[in-house]
């Protein structure tokens, strides 16, 4: 067949990325648009096997396109909701490094082909490998830091770890210097396109400035940084389409690259962060305080009590409900309070809440909490001082009130305003700081109740207590 | 590869990325973790590369090194497009479920 209709094959992939990205963006033609997305990639791969002629070579390529697709279903399947995150950042790192290693063939298809070519090519091929690696082998390390830090920590030898957040101020000046050093080897791969070694101190050099950029960032902006990451993997994927001239992964690659930066934007906004800062000024559990206040905790049974007859009941949910996996707990509990004082039950929802925004609503609605009651942060605030009692399960920076102080590492962050309920309970395992490491004045207020413990035990017993009561 | 090419692919190049950049406006938060996880796994595209890397091996006998890169290469680029659109898929169902149920 012609060449020419092979570049309609993949015209048509890209105008279904196209219209699979718009739709992923609106509520009701999301699942759709994943689906459009999909038919895309399917297109695109059905395309480039008829065009390098499958029956001249069927076993590798079906042995690796079967490898990965059982892996990554496994993986996509086994997965809890709670581990979603890290999951994307998993697979980012695997976008990143695909990229990368097309680019890395490439080369060496023509250095052991002897056929280098020269010129305007050589310059175009050997800088796009060069980014491509850059690129690539970057979102690699600083995925895999990322996931480690979306987790919390990595196993070594059987033993766990927390993930450090290191970030020294003389860092920065150390990335800048990282960065433009690989790009002097690049300018030096070109100048000796033969020698590899200097690809792979490229590539060595690239892995460790994935790691340097995120392992200052504290672990509540990493949403933001998996965001941006997914966006690298994006240029990666279209660098790559420029060594082999491929249209479709020029045009995916930027749209990814382009649309996952606008995404960045829009996250960091919700955070109210501004990229420069999460990127260069870490945030966020450098020295965790040591908390000296005390405060007594109280029981399901007063809880239970203090809730009799309330008629608004507001509910703030947090990463502490998506690790103890007791939203139909919560659900139950909500739908206690409507049945026997007629409770009106809301829940706060902050952006940010969770690991990744819209965490806790993916969470409710798998306990099938309505949709309308979920309430963003914005509309919930005016109406928390009508609030007979908020309860905040297992969330922490996202309610704390030194955010408006504009000070420390929360400094600005929008809050829903807890403090504003007349009495305000919090489920929470112990006293110890979230994970912007910064004490919270919440729980010591006189207003407030703490109820020590696992979440799923606590709103168990809790629901117990209001039944009994 | 001739300058038009190069041409061809830098206008491409810079239409996707602006396009990109108007594509997506006011993206509810919920479904800020869909739409990254989706584009992530369009993001996978690179396996049309591996796929054309792993063929390689076969049109001359010089280029296995090569030819080894690509296949794992398309080993992690298919993780990412099937992993990644079926992580997607599994978020949005929840969210289409609770619209079902929640819906008057």
């Amino acid at each position: 067949m012609d060449s020419q209709w092979y570049q309609i094959g993949y015209l048509l992939s890209a105008s279904f990325f196209i219209f699979g990205l718009k739709m992923l963006g609106h509520p009701r033609t999301a699942p759709r648009g994943n689906q459009l997305g999909a038919l895309g990639m399917l297109t695109a791969v059905v395309t480039v096997l008829l065009e390098t002629d499958l029956v001249n070579n069927p076993l590798l390529i079906v042995a690796g396109i079967a490898i990965g697709a059982l892996i990554g279903a496994w993986l996509a399947v086994r997965v809890e909701m709670t581990g979603m995150p890290e999951l994307v950042a998993l697979f980012n790192g695997f976008g990143g490094a695909a990229s990368a290693l097309v680019a890395l063939a490439e080369a060496y298809a023509a250095i052991e082909s002897e056929n280098i070519p020269e010129g305007l090519e050589l310059h175009v091929a050997w800088v796009a490998i060069g980014l491509s690696a850059l690129v690539g082998w970057m979102t690699l390390t600083g995925s895999l830091v990322a996931y480690a830090k979306l987790k919390g920590g990595f196993m070594i030898f059987g033993k766990w770890r927390k993930t450090p957040t290191w970030g020294p101020s003389w860092l920065n000046p150390i990335k800048a210097l990282s960065l433009g050093a690989a790009f002097v080897l690049i300018f030096m791969t070109i100048q000796t396109p033969s020698d590899l070694e200097l690809v792979w101190l490229l590539i060595a050099l690239s892995c460790v400035i994935g790691v340097i950029l995120v392992l200052p960032i504290g672990g509540a902006d990493m949403p933001v940084v998996v965001s941006l990451l997914n966006s690298l993997s994006g240029i990666a994927a279209a660098f790559t389409g420029f060594i082999i001239s491929n249209s479709v992964l020029i045009i995916a690659g930027s749209l990814v690259g382009a649309s996952g930066l606008i995404l960045t934007f829009i996250m960091c906004k919700a955070m109210n962060r501004r990229l420069f800062d999460v990127l260069l000024k870490s945030f966020g559990g450098t020295e965790k305080e040591s908390v000296t206040r005390t405060k007594v905790g109280s029981d399901p049974d007063e809880v239970a009590m203090i809730l009799d007859g309330a008629q608004k009941v507001i509910i703030v949910p947090g990463y502490g409900m998506a690790v103890s996996q007791c939203q139909h707990q919560v659900k139950e509990f909500a739908d206690l309070l409507e049945e026997k004082y007629g409770t009106e039950v809301k829940y706060a929802i902050h952006p940010v809440a969770g690991r990744m925004p819209g965490h806790m609503n993916v969470l409710l609605a798998e306990a099938s909490v309505p949709y309308e009651k979920l309430i963003e942060m914005d509309e919930i605030n005016p109406e928390l001082p009508e609030a007979d009692a908020a309860i905040v399960i297992g969330a922490n920076d996202t309610c704390n009130p030194v955010a408006r102080s504009g000070e420390g590492p929360l400094a600005g962050m929008p809050i829903i305003d807890v403090d504003n309920a007349r009495s305000v309970v919090i489920i929470k395992r112990s006293l110890s700081v979230g994970y912007a490491g910064v004490d919270n004045d919440l729980f010591y207020m006189d207003k407030t109740m703490m109820l020590f413990g696992d979440g799923k035990k606590m709103m168990t017993a809790l629901n117990t207590a209001i039944k009994e009561s | 590869m001739e300058p038009a090419t190069l041409i061809g692919s830098l206008t491409l190049f810079a239409l996707a990325i602006f396009l990109g950049f108007e594509l997506i406006t006011k993206v509810p938060p919920t479904l800020h973790t869909p739409l990254m996880s989706g584009a992530n796994a369009i993001s996978g595209i690179s396996i049309v590369g591996a796929i054309l890397g792993a063929n390689v091996l076969y049109d001359s006998g010089h280029t296995e090194i090569s030819g080894v890169i690509a296949f794992f290469a398309l080993i992690l680029a298919t993780i990412n497009v099937v992993g990644g659109f079926a992580v997607t898929n599994r978020m949005l169902q929840m969210i289409a479920g609770r619209r079902k149920r929640g819906g008057d």
